[in-house]
């Protein structure tokens, strides 16, 4: 039982969603977009989406087009459909699926869903990260589902004997519609089956004004009910027989070591079997484990009070001295000097020179950890040259890499199970604990599990990078921004992967600082040198998250020096409806799309703009106390903007009573999800923008648990938050969902907060910075 | 040793006196639906009721909880029928992840026992369960919508 329909509740999406047909027409104008909205007409009026390119080919194994790998129809007419990528709470096991059985004409009551194990061979690149599942798969997957429709139409035309052209795929069954002869896709399967595959340039796909599924909403989660009564599976869940319970002691120093221990104190506490070492890789370790010591129980209880009875001494190398005070310091100081140059337009220093007024803003972003509400777990059971994992990883294929070549086994001897993900954020794409329980495993001859504690979590995590974002602006005598020098400066990703790492990697500059969209005469962007003292990772968004705050909390600063309104200020930054070219920039990631299928469109970006401003109500009066901010971003190639409102009382409690996001995201599949992915990513800005901060001293992480490291509870959550979704045009291609509601959220709360009490705040957390 | 009656049976588990009653419900009964999520008491991910208060379970051990009536969120529907705040997030499509959501509807049940028609104030204060998806908005809706069925 892994469907569940629910018809007769959108969750007041439709409230939400219908936009001004006027008002997006004269913003959409040349895009050919014909009025009208998903729910009362369709959208799309043309056979199929035009060709666009994706990145997709270009990730490891790429794409796989096969029905015959994802789709199997059984008897009695049950069709199941892999899902190939993980599920950690976006809805892609529910997504991708149902865009199969959208082009293949099944009937989605009659379709369970089966996770795929890890072989990117077999099924692609199943590296669940970056917002990129609905963006490289809506295609294939319709492929996929086209795919296996005209192999079931040529079947039934043969049990027939009429051409293929006279039958056609309707709800689960082929008809024939002359004689009105039909049959269930259950009785056709085996024929189908021995149907050749038809080429992909061949395929017909569904005209879209066809669509039962897509873009419709209506239709919940797979797991809806399974995760309500209980039963769904995470990592954690997983039993097996003679299964050993394991915890690791880890360096509280990155780059740490072991260089001694005793473990008589927890052997004597009962239940603990074993105390032993693990292995560890020399920093920086990538996504292999960091060593300790573990401890190995008979139930996890156990191994937690026996591992405080362990007696290590560590070796904390190079990092030991890692401290985010002086450590911001140096930021800033880096960020006030001249450094690499990575996007450059006229000449900066002179506009800046040259302007009537300048305004400086230095914008701090601490670490973060991403404490998903299930940290990392992993099961193994390694028997000679075999393995078998089970585990809520992102990247099931590339923790079957991981751990074979560990292990030192061919990959095909791994089998990796994949289960739901308690969260993910970017946190699971890394294997580390998969290859910790796998070693244990076969040192052990036994299965294991390893759980980490949250304390484990929040010390020994992939943390977000910290950062220092400085912006100056130029301004002429009329208001007009003339020029534009931001120099970003943090430790980049890239250092968890290679020693004496000072830069940040053009997927990390590509996120908000080269890619800026404004229309400015002089533009310089910089990245002065920081070196990583802690393990940084993907955090969801990213560098787009310190980046959106800077900028956006820039483009309220220049409107206050005007005198302007914020939302004129970043329409005129915006400036005209164009496609920016970004000629200086040497290395343009784009998210690892081809810029002609995405490029930065400022129409767009205008649109959400003004989409949020009407629907949000930008300038309606509020109570005293309350203030209106607004921000916008593009990130994973989506364009968002968010009108965030806050009451901030005469103690400096601050409260959001209404939060309005508008999105484009293109041509999209699930517009339920969207709405959930945009309700949470206000949750998680707002818990970062308050109370988000991972600080080291003498090397180690300050915090560790939800204590110390608090999250957003209900009580503080946004009263409510609104979606609208921009309508795509009939050849707008997929874009990112699961990170780009995020970015906007802190900058539009912290403009708010200006224009509620006139305290402009550059640092994050709040703290307690409203307070006195 | 303790004698643990769960969801109507009684269970010996073989455990130590001050094993945390959240995993001798996971790894000893086998009743997963019960979730780890800080082991401090603050997230309310291990959520069960003991003779029908909500408790984290991590913070309970099992001779605390031995001789009581716990309740999991396996055994909240009764005779296959959902309890109504099952149905309820059902209905609303509450859960992004899901993991947080078993001790979130423990929590929320054990609410409308005590207090059938909660405000949102008394929502803010009884619901105290972190959910790093972020899905307060629509298990807002869905309490409202349970208590009003």
């Amino acid at each position: 039982m892994n469907i569940h329909t629910n018809p007769k509740k959108l969750r007041g999406f439709e409230r939400y969603v219908k936009v001004d047909n006027v008002s997006r027409r004269s913003i959409l104008k040349g895009l050919g977009l014909a009025g009208g909205f998903v729910l009362a007409a369709p959208v799309m009026s043309r056979p199929a989406l035009a060709a666009y390119q994706t990145g997709a080919d270009k990730m490891p194994h790429g794409t796989v087009v096969d029905p015959r790998v994802f789709v199997a129809i059984a008897p009695d007419g049950i069709v199941t459909i892999v899902a190939h990528r993980a599920e950690m709470g976006t809805g892609v096991r529910t997504s991708l699926p149902m865009i199969v059985a959208e082009e293949m004409e099944a009937d989605w009551s009659r379709v369970r869903v089966q996770q795929a194990h890890g072989d990117e061979v077999k099924f692609g690149n199943q590296d669940t990260d970056g917002s990129r599942s609905t963006r490289h798969y809506l295609m294939p997957m319709r492929q996929i589902g086209a795919s296996a429709r005209t192999m079931l139409e040529a079947a039934a035309a043969k049990r027939w004997g009429v051409p293929a052209t006279e039958v056609k795929a309707v709800n689960h069954e082929v008809v024939h519609g002359a004689s009105g002869r039909r049959i269930g896709f259950g009785d056709l399967a085996a024929d189908a089956a021995k149907e050749s595959v038809p080429s992909v340039e061949g395929l017909r796909l569904k005209d879209p004004k066809d669509f039962r599924y897509l873009g419709k909403g209506q239709i919940s989660m797979v797991d809806l009910r399974d995760i309500t009564v209980g039963t769904a599976r995470y990592g954690a869940d997983v039993r097996l027989p003679g299964l050993k319970y394991a915890v690791i002691a880890r360096p509280p120093v990155t780059g740490g070591k072991v260089v001694s221990f005793d473990g008589a104190e927890a052997m004597k506490v009962s239940g603990v079997e074993k105390v032993m070492e693990v292995k560890g890789w020399p920093w920086p370790s990538k996504f292999q484990p960091l060593g300790g010591v573990a401890v190995i129980a008979r139930n996890t209880g156990a191994a937690i009070k026996g591992r405080d009875a362990l007696k290590i001494v560590w070796d904390d190398g190079a990092n030991g001295k890692y401290d985010s005070v002086a450590y911001r310091a140096e930021l800033e100081e880096a960020a006030r000097k001249p450094g690499l140059v990575v996007r450059k337009e006229g000449d900066v220093e002179a506009a800046l020179k040259g302007a009537d007024k300048v305004i400086v803003g230095e914008y701090y972003l601490p670490h973060l950890a991403h404490v998903a509400m299930e940290p990392p777990v992993a099961v193994a059971d390694v028997r000679g040259d075999k393995a078998e994992i089970w585990a809520p990883v992102q990247s099931a294929g590339g923790t079957r890499e991981d751990v074979a070549k560990t292990l030192g086994i061919p990959q095909e001897n791994v089998t990796v199970n994949v289960t739901l993900l308690g969260g993910g954020f970017g946190r699971k794409s890394k294997c580390d604990f998969a290859i910790e329980a796998a070693l244990l495993s076969k040192e052990l001859g036994a299965p294991v599990k390893v759980q980490w504690t949250r304390e484990d979590d929040v010390r020994n995590g992939f943390l977000h990078t910290v950062s220092v974002e400085r912006i100056e602006a130029g301004l002429d005598k009329s208001g007009k921004v003339t020029a534009w020098r931001h120099r970003s400066v943090a430790p980049s990703i890239a250092s968890t992967f290679a020693a004496n790492t000072v830069h940040q990697a053009p997927f990390e500059l590509g996120m908000g600082l080269v890619d800026m969209p404004f229309e400015i005469a002089n533009v310089q962007c910089e990245n002065p040198e920081a070196a990583a003292h802690a393990r940084i990772g993907w955090f969801r968004s990213v560098s787009n998250i310190p980046r959106a705050f800077a900028v956006q909390s820039m483009v309220a600063e220049l409107a206050h020096a005007t005198k302007r309104d914020p939302k004129d200020m970043l329409l005129e930054l915006i400036g005209s409806p164009r496609i920016v070219k970004l000629d200086s920039v040497k290395d343009l990631w784009n998210y690892g799309e081809p810029y002609d299928s995405y490029p930065i469109d400022t129409a767009r970006l205008r649109k959400v703009v003004e989409l949020v401003a009407d629907k949000g109500g930008w300038g309606r009066s509020v109570a005293k106390g309350h203030g209106l901010g607004i921000a916008a971003h593009r990130s994973f190639v989506s364009y968002i903007a968010t009108i965030v409102e806050v009451a901030v009382d005469d103690k400096g409690k601050l409260t959001v009573p209404r939060v309005d996001t508008a999105i484009d995201c293109g041509t999209y599949v699930n517009p339920e999800r969207i709405q959930s992915q945009i309700e949470g990513a206000a949750i998680m800005g707002l818990s970062l923008a308050k109370h988000g901060a991972i600080t080291f001293k003498d090397g180690k992480v300050q915090q560790g648990n939800f204590d110390d490291f608090p999250l957003l509870r209900i009580d503080e959550s946004p009263a409510v938050t609104n979606v609208y979704i921009v309508p795509p045009g009939p050849d707008t291609p997929p874009s990112g969902v699961g990170e780009p509601g995020v970015p906007p959220f802190a900058p539009a709360l912290i403009n708010a907060i200006f224009a509620a009490t006139g305290k402009r705040i550059r640092a994050l957390p709040i703290g307690k910075q409203l307070e006195a | 040793m303790a004698n643990l009656t769960i969801n109507g049976k009684t269970i010996n588990v073989d455990v130590e006196d001050d094993t945390p009653l959240l995993w001798a419900i996971r790894e000893n009964v086998g009743l997963t639906g019960t979730k780890y999520g800080c082991g401090i008491a603050q997230c309310g991910a291990c959520t069960v009721h003991v003779d029908g208060v909500a408790m984290r379970s991590c913070g309970v051990t099992v001779s605390e909880a031995a001789g009581k009536q716990i309740t999991t969120i396996e055994g909240l529907a009764s005779n296959g029928a959902l309890h109504k705040v099952q149905q309820a997030w059902v209905a609303n499509d509450v859960p992004q992840c899901g993991y947080c959501q078993s001790g979130m509807i423990m929590a929320v049940a054990a609410l409308l026992k005590e207090k059938p028609k909660p405000t949102d104030q008394d929502i803010d204060e009884a619901i105290t369960n972190i959910c790093r998806c972020g899905t307060f908005q629509q298990v807002r809706e869905a309490i409202h919508a349970a208590a009003s069925a």
